[in-house]
């Protein structure tokens, strides 16, 4: 076998492998670290944290649809200084690559988040989640507002532009992404993670209400991944030069690929995860033998390849 | 924390045999040495639907009883009820038949160190798991009293070598057709009184586990119960099976039920709160 460079980078941050565990589907590591090695994967990107402790959204928090499931948590998690404490020694001491994705309720809130995360060390990049669509007040999903998209990574940018990679996480739920993504990137981002949940309803034919708790949840797996393909090649195709942490329903090497084709240079790998905990791993190694099979010699040849001008 | 599901394997896995009992079927599944790490009230997550199947999560089963000594080396039973699109799969897996399971997952019962005297309740095939729990019990040296309760007679999971490790045993229905009539949570205030009972294990409906915490609630018995809320993953990582739960102090958070229970306490369980938003 001809040796690939499985390597990518995300902004200024270099990574072995281009495969990550989602935000909000692998908790902070320690579930997943019970089926394989953390530091055997591109990196950890953890669940969205914010200045407080959060409870979250009532159950049912869940419901399987056909290639697919809603979820509605609501930003359930410890708060930044318990985060910071407890979760970050832990992946570090698994020589875990570390993504930390935080959640703000306000402008401010997400400043103050990338502050206190400036000072610790071991953190490759942060993602700045502005799609959570599970939030009481739907208008505070920031990335559905170009404005306030714009306002929050700029806010990120001024405290830790430069020393840590931002990556805005974006939600499909808009009618013109490249724009937004393009408002995202001038206020300083540097990478995208593309996309977040699409914003679903199923409703319970016993009960004739909402299934969920929270009414709304996001819709993740199979059933969104040409979502998250075409979102993918629109954005590359308008700036090329940006990277892109895709994500959206990979279960499989070849999801990873198609993606990688549209223009991603790493695959976030979420609800696989939870019908299997070794998912990521088996993409990684399905992934691999794809890209030598069809004659890269590095994964970052197949990044945007279905963009390639037509062959005369 | 301690280290979350230590014991736990992902492995593929063969029916040994799968056997129609009342309204369930009981399957036996060969997984080797994993029986022997398996405890009463962990679960299993299983695969379902085969490799193109539209449903993408795990599904999670009590274990009702594990054999390490058997003629196919360890297994484990389910008791399962086929309800839905993967409970119907399941139980239409015949001998041979090999899936990919997830194994020992979740909390155990605790097992009191001192011979006391305990009374276990189920509900519906939450039963099953009882009769495994009541042989580690009865091993301890406890007294072991069992009330079974469901709202028909074919409801009720009572196999007649289970019956063999407990003291007692009353089953009741809701419409008459076996046993007494009534609900399994009428006759436990009685019990508490009449008897020393140190603790109760419960297995079952939400409602009849929250019914039990109204009657234990200020006494001093102990109240187990396995909890059952949907999962997406069964391993910790999706956060929805989620339940409000008391630390010592008094703070409620959700806690989730695949990681934290399925087994918890009753008491710290905030039965009300139940659903809602805190």
């Amino acid at each position: 076998m001809t040796a690939l460079d499985f390597s990518t980078t995300l902004g200024n941050a270099w990574f072995p492998a281009p495969t990550f565990t989602a935000s909000g589907c692998a908790s902070s590591g320690r579930e997943l670290s019970q089926f394989f090695d953390l530091s055997d994967i591109g990196g950890v990107v953890t669940k969205s944290v914010m200045m407080k402790a959060r409870t979250g959204r009532p159950t049912p928090r869940m419901a399987e649809t056909p290639s697919g499931m809603l979820n509605s948590i609501g930003l359930q998690g410890p708060g930044i200084d318990a985060f910071i404490a407890k979760d970050i020694p832990f992946l570090i001491e698994q020589r875990s690559r570390i993504i930390v994705s935080i959640a703000g309720e306000t402008v401010e809130e997400y400043s103050t988040l990338a502050r206190k995360l400036r000072s610790i060390s071991g953190i490759s990049a942060i993602e700045v989640n502005i799609s959570c669509p599970n939030v009481e007040n739907r208008g505070l999903v920031f990335a559905c507002d170009p404005e306030a998209s714009k306002r929050v990574i700029d806010g990120v940018r001024r405290t830790i532009g430069g020393e840590l990679p931002i990556i805005a996480k974006l939600s499909p739920d808009v009618t013109d992404l490249p724009s937004i993504a393009r408002g995202v990137v001038d206020a300083g981002a540097d990478a995208l993670a593309l996309i977040n949940t699409v914003l679903g309803m199923v409703i319970n034919l016993d009960t004739m209400r909402p299934h969920l708790g929270g009414k709304t949840g996001g819709l993740s797996g199979p059933a969104i991944r040409p979502i998250a393909v075409r979102a993918i090649y629109q954005v590359h195709a308008a700036m090329p030069q940006v990277p892109i942490l895709g994500m959206g329903g990979v279960s499989s090497g070849k999801d990873a690929l198609e993606m990688i084709a549209a223009g991603a240079s790493g695959i976030s790998i979420g609800t696989a995860s939870f019908g299997n905990p070794t998912a990521i791993m088996s993409i990684q190694n399905e992934l691999k033998e794809l890209l030598v099979s069809k004659g890269f010699t590095s994964m970052r040849q197949a990044i945007g390849f279905a963009h390639r001008p037509e062959e005369v | 924390m301690a280290l979350i599901n230590k014991n736990a394997s992902q492995i593929l896995a063969t029916v040994v045999s799968n056997k129609r009992v009342g309204q369930y079927h009981q399957l036996i599944i060969n997984i080797g040495d994993l029986a022997t790490v398996c405890k009463p009230g962990n679960f299993v997550a299983i695969n379902v639907g085969g490799e193109n199947s539209r449903m993408i999560l795990r599904r999670a089963f009590a274990i009702s009883r594990v054999s390490s000594s058997s003629t196919f080396g360890g297994t484990m039973e389910l008791i399962v009820a086929p309800h839905g699109q993967g409970s119907k799969w399941l139980c239409a897996q015949t001998e041979g038949r090999v899936i990919d399971v997830i194994v020992p997952l979740g909390t155990a019962f605790g097992i009191p160190t001192e011979p006391v005297q305990v009374l276990l309740v189920g509900g519906g095939y939450g039963s099953a798991p009882l009769f495994g729990l009541a042989e580690v019990l009865n091993a301890r040296g406890c007294r072991v009293d069992m009330l079974l309760g469901a709202s028909t007679a074919s409801k009720i999971y009572a196999p007649m070598e289970g019956k063999r490790s407990v003291n007692s045993l009353r089953i009741y229905t809701e419409d008459g057709s076996m046993g007494q009539s009534g609900r399994v949570t009428d006759p436990i205030r009685d019990l508490i009184n009449d008897m020393n009972i140190a603790v109760i294990y419960s297995c079952g409906p939400m409602a009849m586990l929250s019914a039990i915490d109204a009657i234990t609630r200020g006494t001093d018995v102990v109240h187990q119960c396995a909890v059952e809320e949907s999962m997406a993953c069964g391993i910790g990582i999706c956060m929805t099976c989620v339940l409000p739960v008391s630390d010592t102090e008094g703070n409620i958070t959700m806690q989730r039920s695949c990681i934290d229970g399925p087994v918890m306490d009753g008491a710290h369980v905030q039965w009300d709160k139940v659903g809602k938003t805190l």
